[in-house]
């Protein structure tokens, strides 16, 4: 007979785990269904000892929780939890691994979901699914059978590992991770898979000599393009020392005992093999789930289920907490485990853990409403926010804030950093769209957005914004309104609409209405440009005018057969115009230094709204006789000085590619003037907690300017894009940093290009300078040594280790303490725009 | 060294950043040279007090004239002293170190005319000429450093090519491993050539030999030297034994990253040396100095 359970909750991490206790303290007659053979695998294959963060800080663990958790060793948590599992006497089925779920009651009229299969090819297949009523029947891959009333799934978003489709590859030395690389000696490991995984796992193996281990890696393209740069350089030099050897273009064809054969480009290869680990990627778990009668929100890959406020998914009696809903922390985790439990059990008057947060956002805003009401009433006020539901107004709202701002007051300022958007509950703000003259303003009524200039590029504000009445308005940062974005198409489509007509009018001035530029709009397209792929090429045909909405773009001509570099183009300005007003064939070939976006507008409809408006015309010709004048400079210089202009192509060039395209603020160094005192790295240390945020002497140079390991401050930084506990913001003066609540997760070092994230532990405090200067107490100026801060550190006190990058000094009255520090003057801290100009010239030529 | 950005390309854009200075000047160059312009003027004005104020009897520390110089004097030195501390007291107000760097060095060697003409040109073997021998040093070696640092910084970039210096050493310590490795198969005699440069091989070598460059007597050089001849000695024997082949190649490519190491490390020792004299010999001054001034006014 099959056993028969009120709820079935699979997954047994923090969420899973949470229900299940919970469950079992009310006596409810639950099972947790878990596919491996202990608790909480992911936090299970954190490296040993390693610090879990417990943040956000102001989000409180429910007092009615009944499982412990605070930050703490790795270790240290899952003993607690087995020992609370054990006590609460929770109904644990191990190595259970769910394959199915399927309602055995009726069919339910008209729920049919729509699964829409992609295949590689591009094309796609759907299949209906008709949902049935509960109880639900849960399949086991070991064959068994459970019956439930309800299923709270909370198994994540970590999928299953793709698995080895050669015969034997079942066999006992065949892995699928790896915990401690330190384990294995004397081994012969064939690491497959060139991902970031398997690059990691074949370095670790190799990393200690001492441990002689022969490892290969195995990868089946010729290159490695899925993973990180910085991972596959280490992977060529651990090959160029002779400690990995490499194979490409190969796949395994049979395991067998102590051997492997593969198919490489040169036949068929059996080689030694005791041991095989296989880190080929993993299948997200969205099949699964939408075999379940799950709908996810949107088709996006990084969608999440649609959930009503109980966590409910469109599978009536199926619910879904924790990563898979969207919510990767543990103590979001552990309270939406207590919650959903409370909330099958009846109670469905509970407030959400969040509740106090949100209630603190709204508490400063007039009239009294609660949090639901707000809620409710930012979703239907503001257009962009309509098609949420409300568990994600409360997740977006968590992003956010509420802002009342009293009639005349300044919302923000022009060329003042922010890459928030802004939208309008209540009242009008008036946009000041001319510097020079405050009065000159635009309205913009309640409903509307605004700032999503910054948000699209990256830029500083390109207008001073200020509340016209009493205003309510919500400011949505850059993540919230990303995700917003790819969770409400709809929203996305008008963000793009407003942006290309406020950046129209921003960049043509000459008092364009909306109604102008309705005609050009409707001709526009917005279409990413790869890192080094021309938009425009010298001499083509061609009459189509771009505005680069992100990223930035490089001018060059040819001259005497070489191309010369001529203009550095960032985003928010406008390419092409050339061709429209003289008619002719393009003048230089325009090429995006980084990943761009450009708004393409049609030539004809341009030319007949220049016809429209003789005063765009003349303003256009004004900026078209600057650029012309560069190209006749440029074209001077190049018979008196063809050396100097190479070196300006140069030099212009090697920036670019050291990512200063997408770069904000970079620190240079001219290596004609470093002495290579470190004072640079010592200033950064004592200024920051005694660690240092940049590596001087690491780094590329090219005639003799020199691009150190230290933060760009990219306009889109990629150690923002996958940041747990959303610890990384841009500051006020435009600088990147990290908060306190890095849970020390390391995603933000893995996502840097530029390798400028270090993890580490604030070493304790040092004696007095003096105190060093005359009675050598301490290591002196600068980053204490690591020998050092071990002794010195306060024993007993685990200090976790966080993510440390340059924050450009921020709060500091005298600004970068590396250039405030540098003796001979070789430091400076530009902006691209600032030195990727005719100066490099100039700098050549004394 | 260049100046600061003159000329803006001209680029239409819809958002443009907040002025700041970014002047790329060298610190010789500081604020379009304002201090080497400063310490000329202070120079001139100093000579012609000197020229044109009548100091009876004769020149001298004691007149007037002779008080406000080694008063002048006295405060500079004082003050160009404390650019050590300067360097090393991280605070977060808006200062630049280039710009003290840049005032040390051009008001420093005005410090010859000012404490030169405060002397009157008298000289003997006593305390007074001791304090200004001792500044003589001071300055001159501090001549040495504005040289060195001229025009090293582009050898030692050059030298370099994008290596780091523990790079550089790991590449050493990375190609010793192989040596180790490719040694074991071979004859006590040829196996000893490579302990040679395993354990005889210092990559620094002593301050003579990083300033000089000298390293032929060097574990590596002796053991490359030895290998070479063996080598050569057995190909036109016939065919040379691959095994010492391997080694010879070895030895070469670590002599050629001992060359570059050393380098690295000779020139930064140069960029360094003076300071060993220049900083002590600051110390004694200022203790000569009080001396000097305790002196003149206990026996006047």
């Amino acid at each position: 007979m099959t056993a028969h359970f009120r709820i079935a909750i699979i997954g047994s991490g923090p969420a899973g785990l949470s229900a299940a206790a919970h469950a079992a303290s009310l006596g409810l007659a639950h099972v947790l269904l878990e596919k491996t053979g202990h608790l909480s695998d992911t936090i299970y294959k954190y490296q040993k000892g390693k610090h879990v963060m417990a943040t956000p800080a102001q989000l409180v663990l429910r007092a009615g929780g009944d499982t412990p958790f605070a930050a703490g060793k790795r270790e240290t948590i899952l003993g607690a939890w087995d020992a609370r599992a054990t006590e609460l006497k929770i109904n644990v089925r191990y190595n259970a691994e769910v394959t199915a779920i399927a309602g055995t009651g009726e069919a339910i009229p008209g729920s049919v979901q729509k699964i829409v299969t992609r295949k590689r090819d591009g094309s796609s297949a759907t299949t209906e699914l008709q949902r049935h009523a509960p109880p639900y029947r849960l399949t086991l891959a070991d064959g068994g059978e459970i019956l439930a009333d309800t299923v709270i799934l909370a198994i994540g978003t970590q999928g299953n590992p793709n698995r080895l489709a050669c015969p034997g590859g079942d066999s006992a030395h065949v892995q699928y991770q790896l915990d401690d690389p330190g384990e294995y000696t004397d081994e012969h490991i064939f690491v497959i898979g060139g991902g970031d995984a398997g690059i990691e796992n074949a370095l670790g193996l190799a990393a200690d000599p001492a441990q002689a281990n022969v490892v290969t890696l195995v990868n089946r393209g010729a290159e490695f393009s899925t993973a990180k740069d910085a991972n596959v350089k280490a992977l060529l030099a651990a090959r160029d020392a002779g400690r990995i050897s490499i194979m490409t273009g190969t796949t395994p064809r049979l395991v067998e005992p102590g051997w492997i054969v593969l198919d490489t480009p040169d036949g068929e290869v059996r080689a030694r093999a005791d041991r095989i680990i296989a880190r080929m990627g993993s299948a997200p778990p969205r099949g699964f789930v939408e075999a379940c009668g799950i709908e996810f929100t949107s088709g996006d890959r990084l969608a999440y289920p649609k959930l009503s406020p109980v966590f409910e998914t469109t599978a009536p009696g199926i619910f879904v907490v924790g990563a898979l809903a969207g919510y990767p922390l543990i103590k979001h985790c552990m309270n939406q485990g207590h919650d959903v439990v409370e909330f099958i059990n009846g109670n469905r008057d509970l407030k959400p853990a969040d509740e106090p947060i949100l209630e603190a956002k709204f508490a400063g805003l007039p009239g009294r409403r609660s949090v639901a009401d707000w809620l409710e009433r930012l979703r239907s006020r503001v257009s962009i926010l309509g098609g949420m539901s409300p568990l994600q107004m409360r997740e977006f709202m968590l992003d956010s804030e509420a802002r009342f701002v009293p009639a005349g007051e300044i919302v923000f300022e022009r060329n003042t950093p922010g890459s928030s958007l802004f939208g309008i509950v209540e009242g009008e703000v008036r946009v000041e769209v001319d510097p020079a003259n405050p009065a000159i303003t635009v309205p913009l009524a309640a409903g509307s957005i605004f700032g999503e200039v910054g948000l699209i590029s990256g830029r500083r504000r390109g207008a001073t914004i200020r509340a016209g009445s009493d205003c309510i308005l919500v400011e949505i940062s850059r993540g919230a309104a990303l995700k917003l974005m790819s969770a409400v198409p709809a929203a996305g489509r008008e963000v793009t609409r407003i942006t290309t007509t406020r950046s129209l009018q921003q960049i043509f001035k000459s008092g364009l209405t909306p109604d102008d530029l309705a005609g050009i709009i409707a001709t526009a397209k917005v279409e990413t440009v790869r890192a080094g792929e021309a938009l425009i090429r010298e001499g083509e045909a061609g009459d189509d005018i771009f505005i680069i909405r992100s990223g930035s773009m490089v001018v060059e001509k040819l001259i005497a057969g070489k191309p010369v570099f001529l203009n550095y183009v960032p985003a928010g300005s406008y390419v092409g115009e050339m061709a429209v007003i003289d008619g002719g064939p393009r003048s230089a070939t325009v090429r995006a230094a980084v990943k761009a976006d450009v708004i393409r507008l049609e030539g004809a409809a341009f030319r007949a709204l220049l016809d429209a408006k003789p005063e765009l015309l003349a303003r256009l010709r004004a900026d078209m006789a600057d650029r012309t004048r560069l190209n006749n400079f440029i074209e001077a210089k190049k018979d008196s000085f063809r050396g100097l202009v190479d070196m300006y192509t140069g030099v212009a060039n090697f920036l670019v590619d050291q990512g200063v395209g997408e770069a904000t603020d970079v620190l240079l160094i001219d290596e004609k003037l470093c002495v290579g005192c470190d004072n640079c790295e010592k200033a950064c240390a004592d200024s920051h907690d005694g660690l240092s945020r940049l590596d001087r002497e690491a780094g590329r140079t090219y005639a003799h300017l020199h691009v150190p390991t230290s933060c760009r401050h990219c306009e889109h930084p990629h150690c923002m894009a996958d940041c747990p506990p959303n610890a990384i913001h841009r500051g006020p003066t435009g600088e990147v940093y990290i908060d306190e609540t890095c849970i020390g997760c390391g995603n933000c070092q893995r996502g840097c290009p530029y390798g400028v994230i270090r993890m580490d532990k604030v070493p304790p405090k040092k004696p007095w300078l003096l105190s060093w200067l005359l009675f050598g107490n301490g290591p002196g100026p600068g980053e204490p040594p690591k020998a050092w801060a071990y002794k010195h550190a306060k024993k007993g006190v685990e200090t976790p280790k966080k993510a440390i990058k340059c924050d450009m000094c921020a709060g500091q009255s005298g600004g970068p303490a590396c250039v405030r520090a540098c003796p001979t003057g070789a430091a400076i801290r530009v902006s691209p725009e600032q030195f990727l100009t005719v100066a490099l010239l100039e700098r050549g030529a004394d | 060294m260049a100046r600061a950005a003159i000329s803006r390309a001209p680029v239409s854009r819809a958002v443009v950043r907040a002025p700041r200075d970014t002047a790329h000047e060298g610190f010789l160059t500081h604020r379009r040279g304002l201090w080497w312009k400063v310490a000329l003027a202070l120079s001139l004005v100093v000579s012609a007090a000197y020229a044109l104020i009548d100091q009876s009897p004769r020149p001298n520390g004691g007149t007037a004239l002779g008080y406000g110089l080694g008063t002048l004097g006295a405060l500079l030195i004082l003050w160009l002293s404390l650019l050590g501390l300067r360097k090393r007291i991280i605070t977060r107000g808006a200062y630049s170190l280039k710009a003290w760097t840049s005032a040390h060095v051009w008001l420093g060697l005005s410090l010859i005319v000012v404490g030169t003409l405060h002397s009157g040109f008298q000289f003997g073997w006593n305390v007074h000429t001791l304090a200004w021998g001792l500044m003589m040093i001071v300055i001159l070696t501090g001549l040495y450093g504005i040289i060195v640092y001229a025009r090293l910084p582009e050898q030692l970039s050059a030298n370099r090519q994008e290596v780091t210096q523990p790079q550089m050493l790991e590449a050493i310590r990375a190609l010793d491993a192989h040596l180790d490795n490719a040694a074991q198969p071979l004859g006590p005699d040829d196996a000893a050539l490579v302990r040679l440069s395993l354990e005889k091989t210092d990559i620094g070598g002593s301050l003579r030999q990083r300033l000089g460059g000298s390293y032929a007597r060097d574990g590596n050089a002796r053991a490359l030297a030895a290998v070479r001849g063996e080598v050569e000695r057995q190909r036109l024997a016939g065919k040379p034994d691959q095994r010492l082949a391997q080694i010879l190649f070895l030895l070469e490519r670590k002599e050629a990253a001992l060359a570059q190491a050393r380098r690295h490390i000779g020139l930064k020792s140069r960029l360094e040396i003076w300071l060993y004299i220049h900083v002590p010999a600051t110390f004694a001054l200022l203790a000569a100095l009080a001396a000097h001034i305790t002196s003149v006014f206990l026996y006047w």
